[in-house]
């Protein structure tokens, strides 16, 4: 039994047999007799490899669209090639070595090639090919094929990260949980597990050597720990605890129907973040009266060309249709840590404070006024709002708010029919903003506190950076200020303000935030029906006091102990 | 042996996508067909030779091949890749 100390990242309890991605394949180097026999076995590794390969991209596809399953398609044609089976074949003979050495050896000098090429999106395509490589190697050596999509049993998976096309195949009846030597609560990871309500534990930096594929271990996404090979006693402990977590679930289930109101009557709203149209089943299921963050840039991911407008269009209208309230759609929210391969982005020093988000909108304006055109199309089918990222000054928001006028007039003279009241808004995620939020409120209908990024801007501390991680501090007497500064600064002007951060869904901070006057909280799903619990249990008489004694006190320590009694 | 000259017009040069259209054009032909750019050169059967060459937007490249039905085969792999792929 060993315990292993992470990150708790998504609530709940796994227990169950490890898969572990990407583990090293190994084989011998030997010399061979039987040259011809060697190509046999490469011939009916590749048709095997062919036949799985074929059958995830129909599964992915018919469960989650053709554009998750186009990377096996690109995989199948590799599998196809005629020079990579060439250079093996050549490779078996000139040298009269085993296949298995011949088919690394071959895909590694391929591999090579494109991770020395300058351009990142080519780089990026090594590991396509290494997949492929693995694939092959996995039928030959008669290992069963990895992957996220075909799997036959329960498993909690267990990597060094897992990227965007590891989560976007993951089966949620198959996976029970998941566990990364990297990562905290804000990477993609983390968000990912929560939005599809997996248990997650990051960041547990001892992990892969503790495990193999077929150890029994348990996730503990509450805790933040891994149990390798627990014990009966822990064991037992844990299925209990996973009866009373299931039980906590269900109740809190039955808050779903219920509003968000305090005990006096004070109403808020309760909106779920989602990342892609996948996510609207937990955010329906979690009771979210509405979507206050559609992150757009997913659209955008994992491709290797611009979406056009027809597709995002059918996107955002997918949503707008499904969910009975509000939608709020960011545009474009690239750089920082999310790339675009294709774009050809210049790398950079500082990329949270280069060029990123609505910095790129306002000069690439043929993308954003794709993006905005899509959005007042889809505006149709449901309350559509529109929000900006990363506003850092008032020209800024002129600026954006003068192309979403030429693309209104666009759109009418085209003849297009779309919602002219449509509500625009923007985040609040720079101080600057925060401290100038009197201004802004006069152009927009709404704002939204972007708490990730606002925190790192205020503290001047990159969350992802284990040294100073803990100065990432949500708590910051600065950040509360900032919040309440932003509050008053909207309503003075009869605008609203949400919040998208993770702060939203943390239920220390639900009496605070109702108390300063936050009108919509949006957050991982899951969270939501914690949070409403909060707020059913709370008058707005007491929520105000918490507020005042909270913004009295003087360090985050102090605040985060003072909140932490009530709950 | 048939050659002829073409401007790649998708945006982002000749990725993976692109790459995978010309390698199922090209099988329908019996010729061997090569994509030349400078002094290299990639089978056009094969994605990865395709996709190794590196191709950007605007670049001209050389599509050449040589068998029976050569001249169909590089008629049809010019106008591919001068249509920018439908993007």
């Amino acid at each position: 039994m060993s315990k292993i100390n992470g990150v708790a990242a998504s609530p709940g309890i796994a227990i169950g047999e490890v898969l572990v991605l990407e583990e090293e394949l190994s084989y011998d180097r030997v010399k061979v007799e039987d040259v011809a026999k060697e190509k046999i076995k490469l011939e009916e590794a590749m048709s095997a490899s062919k036949k799985q390969l074929t059958a995830i991209k129909e599964k992915v596809k018919a469960e989650m669209g053709s554009e998750q399953a186009e990377i096996f398609q690109a995989h199948l044609m590799v599998l196809d090639d005629p020079e990579l089976i060439s250079a093996i074949e050549n490779k078996i003979e000139a040298e009269a070595i085993n296949v298995e050495a011949a088919l690394g050896e071959t895909i590694e000098e391929f591999a090579t090639i494109f991770s020395n090429m300058d351009n990142e999106y080519m780089k990026e395509r090594a590991s396509d090919i290494r997949d492929v490589g693995d694939r092959i190697l996995r039928n030959l050596l008669g290992l069963e094929a990895q992957s996220v999509a075909d799997l036959e049993q329960e498993v909690i998976l267990i990597a060094d990260d897992l990227t965007p096309s590891d989560t976007a195949q993951v089966d949620k009846e198959q996976v029970l949980g998941f566990a990364t030597k990297i990562g905290g609560r804000t990477s993609h990871t983390a968000i990912m597990a929560r939005s599809l309500g997996i248990p997650a534990v990051v960041g547990a930096k001892e992990l892969l050597e503790a495990v193999e594929t077929g150890t029994t271990v348990i996730v503990d996404g509450v805790a933040g720990v891994v149990i390798v090979e627990p014990t009966e006693e822990q064991l037992a402990e844990y299925q209990e605890k996973l009866a009373d977590y299931q039980k906590r679930q269900e109740r809190l289930t039955k808050l779903k129907e219920l509003p968000a109101e305090t005990e006096d009557g004070h109403r808020v709203e309760l909106a779920a973040n989602i990342g892609t149209p996948a996510d609207l089943d937990s955010a329906l299921e979690n009771g979210a009266e509405g979507i206050g963050l559609y992150r757009s840039e997913f659209l955008y991911m994992d491709r290797e060309s611009l979406p056009t407008e027809e597709e995002q269009f059918e996107a955002y209208k997918e949503v707008a249709e499904r969910i009975d309230g509000p939608t709020v759609i960011r545009t474009l929210d690239i750089g920082g840590d999310k790339e675009l391969s294709y774009l050809d982005l210049p790398d950079e020093m500082n990329p949270f404070l280069g060029y990123r988000a609505i910095r790129i909108s306002l000069e690439r304006t043929d993308i954003f006024k794709a993006q905005l055109r899509a959005i007042l199309r889809a505006s149709r089918y449901g309350q559509i709002k529109i929000m900006y990222p990363m506003i850092s000054s008032l020209e800024e928001l002129q600026a954006a708010n003068q192309i979403l006028a030429e693309v209104k007039e666009d759109l009418t003279k085209e003849g297009f029919d779309f919602n002219r009241e449509l509500e625009v808004g923007m985040m609040i995620e720079v101080p600057a903003a925060a401290m100038i939020a009197d201004l802004l409120a006069k152009e927009v209908d709404f704002f939204s506190i972007g708490t990730n990024d606002l925190i790192q801007y205020t503290t001047a501390t990159d969350r992802m950076n284990e040294h100073v991680a803990v100065l990432y501090q949500p708590f910051h007497p600065a950040i509360l200020r900032l919040i309440k500064r932003v509050v008053e600064a909207a309503h003075k002007h009869d605008s609203w303000v949400g919040m998208c951060g993770e702060m939203a869904g943390d239920r220390r901070l639900t009496p605070f935030l109702v108390g300063v006057g936050l009108d919509e909280f949006s957050m991982s799903a899951v969270s939501i029906p914690e949070v409403k619990e909060v707020i059913r249990n709370l008058t707005i008489q007491q929520a105000k006091e918490i507020t005042d004694q909270v913004l009295s006190l003087s360090t985050s320590q102090k605040i985060e102990d003072f909140l932490g009694s009530y709950c | 042996m048939t050659e002829e000259q073409v401007i790649v017009a998708s945006s982002a040069g000749i990725h993976a996508r692109p790459a995978s259209l010309i390698v199922q054009e090209a099988n329908n032909y019996q010729s061997e067909i090569k994509l030349v750019k400078d002094d290299n050169e990639a089978n056009a059967k094969s994605i990865m030779g395709i996709m190794s060459l590196g191709v950007s937007q605007q670049t001209e490249i050389t599509v050449r091949a040589e068998g029976e039905d050569e001249k169909e085969a590089v008629t049809a792999v010019v106008e591919l890749i001068a249509s920018g792929f439908d993007e």
